[in-house]
């Protein structure tokens, strides 16, 4: 039943540079240990972490420990030449189900390409230091070993999600990560607020999901295979095999990205996901989970490449929405946490507008140093949270002085943010802009330009509010030890150099670049990645990124008295607009979820109460008076008269035979002889 | 030989036993009386046997049967005799109730 298939590396890679694909080693062939080590981890702290000297954490950083030796070593593999191995493990034959004409069958495996060699490097990458520092931010916490048993259930299920080789376990990860964030964002559920808001982000993304599987159902009886690899060497070949269904399906697809990636207009989850502890944040909310989204469409990528090409106009006026309209709530946000949640929307807008538009390389290249600059920010602001006891940056301000590392960190994350040369950010927004206007959406180019512009503006006011100015918290707050310090300059440094991976036209010697690394793939991309700088672009951004940062400056920072003034300016229409989120929460909760909390649930409430149970409640009355009638008539006046009679009779006959038993031998013996001279009369007279 | 002058002597004999079973209070007297019975079925086995004269010779080795446990019985129900004297001062059989309901 079980077989396992290794396929051969196919062909090669991107768009240019040809080279050949290897299988990778030892480290290739076991990749699976990634994949089921945080599995691993989660139940052993469920079993014993509460025991241990770290309540599990070092449990946890342990597995992520190991996870980041096997992806770093495969990722410099893959940078010296591509990788891709697929194993398949049959777990079950599913058959034609009546839909297909082809055999299904249920498999789990992992693949090791270009691609998810660069997830498993993000996530291990990112999720060990997120791991270390909330081993210190966590310290005293209620429940620390049921943390981080989630945390490691979510490094599991992500991993699982990105080394799928089929739809089906994917689909897996993808509800695992949702589990895991449902659970995380829920930590202190202790909070009405915190338990609604885990809650909306399950229910948000259950809506998602429901395009996804959709999509699944959809494409997989056309393909015959719940395989990328087969979607993947079919789009390649132009083959007319979905036919139809390939729009509706791409799109289907894309809806699950939607949820996930926090995409207009289900991303109203992702801000109120900030109720989760900090690190939560950084890991799930800004550099990984939400980026299953974008992973799915480069999954995928040659589904809207070659065969779904209608569904991509669509896709990139949802991403531009997103990231430019969403953006604005970040600035009047006081919330520090909110504001980078609003700020990865929008990021998360960018990718997918990339690739929608066919930027393959650009959307992933700004997944990875986003996962670093906003991982970096997240934990900044977590570090500033831990010094203050508070979210607001109402209660910060000034806090330069005191915590210099913090600072400058954030600092370094802001900027890149930003887009300012040469830092990471930079190089990805430039790319971005680039396939966005090579791809002929001019317009939307323009749009993610001046998206640019207030990226660095509200990045200036919460770096202006939180480290400028006077305290206006109490206590004194000082910086964060350094287990949670450490992550900050370890992610700091590849918020600056990552960028440089990158550089249109630039390969690196030995090692190539970042287009090659994720070019590793078992079919050719055919997607859009710019062979040199495009100096006017990259001058319009930096641009953008300046002014937006001048402004925010100009606005926010230069003397203490007037900056809560500034911020708290109400600018009529505009302010309410935004302050509400558009009113897209009220929407929500007016015309989908209160019709059903309120009508609905009353109508199925009064249905349960007055139907079901009257039913029920009616089967139990019936069946108690018709006990309580064979209780008194059959079995009191029935059964039990015929048993006391018969137990009556016995004792009464028991009391009479006693007399006979007088113990007296002579009186035995007499009734013996008695007896015997009886026989004896009656022998003689039959015979 | 006369079979039914043996016979006689052994109905005699056992009605005596029974008699002396019945009627005696003392338990030794009462054990001499079953002995007695026991001595009549012997006569009764042995005269068949001598009438019949079979060569299996069946009768004598039932009387020695009977001779044998009669010999045990006694031996068995005068130790009893004996502790229910040593216990209760009295041989009566009268007074050994002990086993009733």
């Amino acid at each position: 039943m079980v077989s396992v298939a290794a396929s051969a590396p196919l062909i090669l890679a991107a768009g240019d540079g040809a080279a050949d694909l290897s299988s990778g080693g030892f480290f290739a062939a076991t990749a699976w240990i990634m994949l089921v080590l945080p599995f691993a981890a989660f139940l052993a702290i469920i079993l014993v972490g509460k025991r241990m000297k770290g309540l599990g954490a070092e449990l946890a950083i342990g597995a992520m420990g190991v996870n980041l030796v096997w992806a770093s070593v495969l990722f410099v593999q893959n940078m010296a030449g591509g990788i891709y191995r697929e194993v398949n493990l049959t777990i079950a034959e599913i058959g034609t189900l009546g839909i297909t004409d082809r055999n299904l069958s249920f498999e789990l495996g992992f693949v090791v390409d270009g691609l998810s060699i660069m997830m498993y490097w993000v996530v291990a990458f990112v999720g060990f230091l997120v791991f270390v520092y909330a081993h210190g931010y966590m310290k005293g916490d209620i429940r620390v070993p049921w943390f981080f048993a989630s945390l490691s259930l979510f490094a599991g299920s992500m991993l699982v999600l990105v080394g799928a080789p089929n739809l089906i376990q994917l689909i897996i990860g993808w509800e695992g990560v949702g589990l895991a964030s449902y659970l995380l964002i829920g930590h202190y559920w202790e909070e009405k607020e915190n338990s609604d808001a885990a809650v909306k982000a399950f229910l948000t993304n259950k809506v998602a999901d429901v395009g996804l599987i959709l999509g699944t159902i959809l494409l997989v009886p056309a393909l015959g295979t719940f395989r990328f690899s087969a979607l993947s060497t079919a789009a390649d070949a132009h083959s007319d095999l979905l036919g139809g269904v390939a729009v509706a399906g791409a799109l289907l697809l894309f809806f699950g990205a939607m949820g996930k990636s926090a995409q207009f207009p289900l991303h109203v989850w992702l801000p109120d996901a900030m109720a989760g502890p900090t690190p939560v944040s950084a890991l799930m909310h800004a550099a990984t989970m939400v980026t299953a989204g974008i992973y799915l469409m480069a999954r995928t990528f040659p589904l809207y490449q070659q065969m779904a090409t209608e569904a991509r106009p669509w896709m990139v006026t949802i991403a531009v929405i997103t990231l430019f309209v969403l953006g604005f709530l970040a600035l009047v946000a006081d919330d520090l946490k909110r504001v980078l949640a609003y700020s990865t929307v929008s990021q998360l807008g960018y990718m997918m507008a990339a690739m929608a538009a066919g930027g393959y390389t650009a959307g992933l290249f700004h997944l990875f140093t986003h996962a670093f600059f906003k991982a970096l920010l997240f934990l900044g602001a977590g570090s500033v949270i831990h010094a203050v006891h508070s979210n607001n940056m109402s209660d910060m301000g000034g806090l330069r002085k005191e915590m210099p590392v913090t600072f400058w960190t954030f600092v370094v994350g802001s900027l890149s943010l930003a887009g300012v040369i040469p830092l990471a950010g930079f190089w990805s927004k430039d790319e971005i802009l680039a396939t966005l206007g090579h791809e002929g959406y001019t317009a939307f180019m323009w749009v993610a330009i001046l998206g640019a512009f207030v990226t660095a503006f509200y990045m200036t006011r919460a770096v202006a509010l939180t480290f400028f100015g006077t305290y206006k918290g109490h206590g004194h707050p000082h910086e964060s030890p350094r287990v949670m310090t450490a992550p900050l300059v370890a992610l700091a440094v590849p918020s600056v150099i990552a960028g440089l991976l990158n550089v249109p036209g630039v390969s690196w010697g030995p090692i190539h670049n970042f287009t090659d690394w994720v070019g590793a793939r078992i079919v050719p991309m055919g997607d859009y990645h710019p062979k040199a700088i495009e100096w006017d672009l990259a001058a319009y951004g930096l641009i953008a990124a300046l002014a937006g940062i001048a402004l925010g400056w100009r606005l926010f920072a230069p003397d203490a008295g007037t900056q809560q003034a500034r911020d708290r300016l109400r600018i009529p229409v505009l302010y309410p607009l935004l302050h509400n989120k558009y009113y897209i929460d009220d929407l929500y909760m007016k015309g989908v979820v209160n019709p059903i909390k309120g009508p609905l649930a009353r109508a199925v409430d009064w249905v349960n109460g007055y139907v079901i149970d009257a039913a029920i409640n009616g089967a139990g009355a019936i069946t108690a008076w018709l006990g309580g009638l064979v209780y008194r008539r059959l079995d009191q006046q029935g059964i039990d008269l015929v048993l006391n009679a018969a137990a009556g009779g016995t004792r009464g006959a028991g009391k009479r035979l006693g007399l006979v038993q007088t113990g007296k031998v002579q009186q035995y013996a007499g009734a013996f002889v008695v007896g015997a001279l009886l026989l004896v009369v009656a022998f003689v007279l039959v015979t | 030989m006369i079979l039914s002058q043996f016979l006689v002597l052994g109905a005699l004999l056992f009605s005596i036993g029974v008699y002396g079973l019945l009627s005696r209070r003392n338990a030794v007297t009462v054990l001499l009386a079953v002995e007695l019975m026991l001595a009549a079925v012997n006569i009764n086995l042995i005269a068949f046997e001598a009438f019949w004269n079979t060569a299996a010779a069946h009768g004598q080795i039932f009387a020695i049967f009977v001779i044998t446990i009669a010999a045990a019985e006694v031996g068995i129900g005068l130790a009893i005799i004996l502790l229910v004297f040593r216990n209760r001062a009295s041989g009566n059989i009268d007074q050994l109730d002990l086993m009733r309901w």
